[in-house]
């Protein structure tokens, strides 16, 4: 292209773009071709009409956010019913449970004939008892040593495996994070299939290599298989995928050793996961009833969960007050992380 | 109309309305400058030749004007010192490798190794007394065992069960989770506190949730009271006895995972790119549209991940199956982890290992298949 032309042609866009903004006039609209009076009415019908739209979608939010919420509401009640339901019966008086809920195991145990006696009645759901007491709770604790024991028992069996999954757990799920090669990642995937298998598939041989080990019987047949567990490591290890490179190859270049790198930069990135782990781990261990059954056959070093999965007719008096206490462990640790929970559980599921 | 396209296809767009006057004077111009240009000798034809032979720049890099042979390629002689060198070199590589390798193992050995004691090991003698005719009567008998379990009826019936209630549950805790937590995201009121709410089921021990089961859908339940008093003459059903059981499991297993799952979710949601979705609302795309074309594409890795954890779940459901129902529940409740239990309390070990091992191979075939669907999927997604 020639210089000259280039000039010509920007010198006649230029004086172009003046000429429009000095002559043309403004082009004729509809609101331009409206009288002064008509173009008044049609902008306060305008403004009317806005308006009406503008409420009818604020309406519109307002019941669909209704609607959510009454959802919401269901649904969430629907969740804390069971809940709320144990600690109000718990101040029942054993009587009243007696009376209301004995239908209910009647036909449960195996009475089939005994439970024709009792098809008129139907239990009585009651929220709110007749009369609050703490009676159930004083036999609980005052007169049962044996339900104080399992309690023990409970607490002996579960904080171990919780400390030492998630020591183990960090460590194996570091190097897993760390080094990805192929063969390690069939390692990881093996312990994926192991993580989804149901206890009763290693039953027998976790039985008989318990008893070779010399530890049936005792604690520690539950304790050191929970410890190994893989669930922790698979959960982990997703998390601590997400720690950007960046981080670890800063800190071997300020010279920090392997050990240094692991403590001052994984686990402190990790701390929500770490702990959101902790409580599902405390919860799904607290509640274990069939790793004691087989493998603890003592029944003194049984945990409460057993005890409480058991309780029946005879028991049914303190059942309420029972779960009542052994919820409140789980609870207030739920209440304690929640936050650590949520955030934990929720990375974890992200990319 | 007309004016516009024939000024954009030439690319002299001036900046001037269509149709007004100076476009169209500038127009003409332009038709005539070409009329002419047809006839002056300095065409642009002539002016890109000149740009081609334009003199070009001598001696840019030193190395330019050498020609170079084969001969002055460096040949490096194999001295000592180089070879010791390329030895340092090689053996600083290994050295490295090796370290690495030692983190990896010095870091996994102690899961390692419980793992291996506690369950490949078992694993590993599951397959071997699968071959046996009892673990105590060591003589090989082939598939037998396998035959004998396959075969039969009992764990025909109860891998038909735990495979419905997998497949139905499954998705089941996907998609209404999936449909909470986009309730939750649609701008309610008091999100956290439904959150917490929904989270609370996890926390409840067994033990009371098996009671309360029971107090509600046993036959002389709450459930049948008060359907007997809302329909005269309502049947009474024992819920966990009929064709209802697995549905009232299921709805144990919802109740009990739906907020794990809609956590998950909600954190996957709060992640999708803000900008994306404003830009397609912004050009027109409705709740519908948005949630399948975009939100769905974003959520993929969490659906598998809510999948592999809901499986988990499901199996793991068998604990409150068993305390409500005991070792002999109705048909429709007879899951494999019955089967192996029963069979371990009949002392029929040979059996149980073969049927565990069947219910190994089947879970990593679908967990594999599972996985390589992930990874297809997701290099899918980033390309």
């Amino acid at each position: 292209m020639d210089d000259i032309k280039r000039m010509e042609r920007r010198k006649q866009a230029t004086l172009a773009r003046r000429h429009i903004y000095t002559q043309t006039s403004a082009p004729e609209t509809f609101i331009t071709s409206l009288s002064e009076e008509a173009r008044e009415n049609f902008f306060a019908s305008e403004r009317k009409r806005i308006a009406l739209s503008l409420r009818r979608r604020k309406i519109k939010g307002g019941v669909l956010t209704g609607l959510g919420l009454f959802v919401a509401i269901f649904i969430s009640a629907l969740a804390l019913i069971p809940i709320f339901f144990t600690f109000l019966n718990s101040f029942m008086s054993s009587e009243e449970i007696v009376a209301n809920y004995q239908v209910v195991f009647q036909s449960m145990s195996g009475h089939a004939s005994q439970g024709a006696t009792y098809m008129s009645r139907t239990p009585v759901l009651k929220l709110i008892p007749e009369e609050v007491t703490i009676q159930q709770y004083s036999t609980l604790l005052f007169m049962n040593p044996e339900y104080l024991f399992k309690y023990w028992n409970s607490i002996l069996l579960t904080l171990p495996i919780v400390a030492g999954q998630m020591v183990v757990s960090c460590l194996a799920s570091y190097s897993f994070a760390r080094y990805r090669r192929k063969r390690r990642e069939v390692l990881f995937f093996s312990y994926i299939i192991l993580m989804l298998m149901p206890f009763q598939v290693t039953l027998v041989p976790n039985y008989m290599i318990a008893d070779s080990l010399n530890i049936l019987d005792t604690i520690w047949a539950i304790i050191l298989p929970g410890v190994f567990s893989t669930f922790a490591i698979f959960l982990l290890t997703k998390y601590m995928r997400q720690i950007p490179s960046g981080y670890i190859e800063a800190a071997t270049l300020d010279g920090a050793s392997e050990w240094q790198i692991f403590t001052n930069v994984a686990l402190p990135l990790c701390k929500n996961a770490i702990f959101a782990l902790t409580i599902l781990l405390f919860i799904d261990y607290w509640n274990m009833v069939e790793q004691p059954l087989v493998l603890l056959t003592d029944i003194n070093k049984q945990p409460l969960s057993v005890f409480l999965s058991q309780i029946n007719e005879p028991e049914l008096g303190i059942a309420f007050a029972a779960s009542s206490v052994y919820m409140i462990p789980p609870l207030l640790i739920f209440f304690w992380g929640e936050d650590y929970l949520v955030e934990g559980i929720s990375r974890s599921g992200i990319k | 109309m007309k004016e516009d396209n024939l000024i954009s296809d030439r690319g002299e767009v001036t900046g001037m309305r269509p149709g007004s006057e100076v476009v169209i004077a500038e127009q003409q111009k332009t038709e005539s400058a070409k009329a002419e240009n047809h006839n002056t000798t300095d065409t642009e034809e002539q002016l890109e030749a000149k740009l081609m032979d334009r003199p070009k720049p001598k001696n840019v890099t030193p190395l330019a004007n050498l020609k170079l042979t084969p001969k002055d390629i460096p040949v490096f002689e194999e001295t000592p010192e180089r070879k010791a060198k390329l030895e340092m070199r090689k053996k600083m590589h290994f050295k490295r490798k090796l370290r690495d390798w030692g983190v990896f193992t010095g870091y996994l050995t102690p899961s390692f190794v419980g793992v291996f004691v506690f369950f490949f090991l078992p694993l590993i003698l599951l397959l071997k007394t699968s071959f046996q005719k009892s673990p105590t009567n060591s003589d090989f008998v082939g598939f037998r065992n396998y035959e004998r379990v396959i075969t039969n009826d009992a764990f025909i019936a109860a891998s038909k069960n735990t495979l419905t209630f997998a497949l139905i549950s499954v998705p089941l805790a996907v998609i209404l989770a999936l449909l909470v937590a986009l309730l939750l995201n649609s701008g309610l009121p008091g999100k956290s506190l439904f959150r917490s709410f929904l989270l609370n089921p996890m926390m409840v021990p067994v033990a009371s949730v098996v009671l309360i089961w029971q107090v509600f859908f046993s036959y002389n339940g709450v459930i049948n009271g008060i359907t007997a008093q809302l329909f005269e003459g309502a049947e009474k059903i024992d819920w966990l006895k009929s064709s209802y059981s697995q549905i009232v499991i299921m709805l144990l297993f919802l109740w009990k995972n739906l907020g794990y799952n809609m956590v998950l979710f909600l954190a996957a949601l709060n992640s999708i790119p803000h900008e994306i979705l404003e830009s397609a609302q912004i050009d027109g795309a409705g709740p519908v549209k948005r949630f399948f074309k975009i939100k769905l594409h974003y959520l993929s890795p969490t659906i598998f991940f809510v999948g592999i954890m809901s499986l988990i779940n499901s199996f793991k459901i068998f604990r409150e199956v068993y305390l409500l129902t005991g070792d002999y529940p109705y048909d429709n409740l007879y899951m494999l982890q019955h089967f192996m239990n029963n069979a371990f309390t009949h002392l029929d070990y040979s059996k149980l290992s073969a049927g565990a091992i069947v219910m190994c191979v089947v879970m990593i075939i679908i967990v594999g298949g599972l996985f390589f669907a992930e990874s297809k999927f997701d290099s899918d997604v980033e390309e």
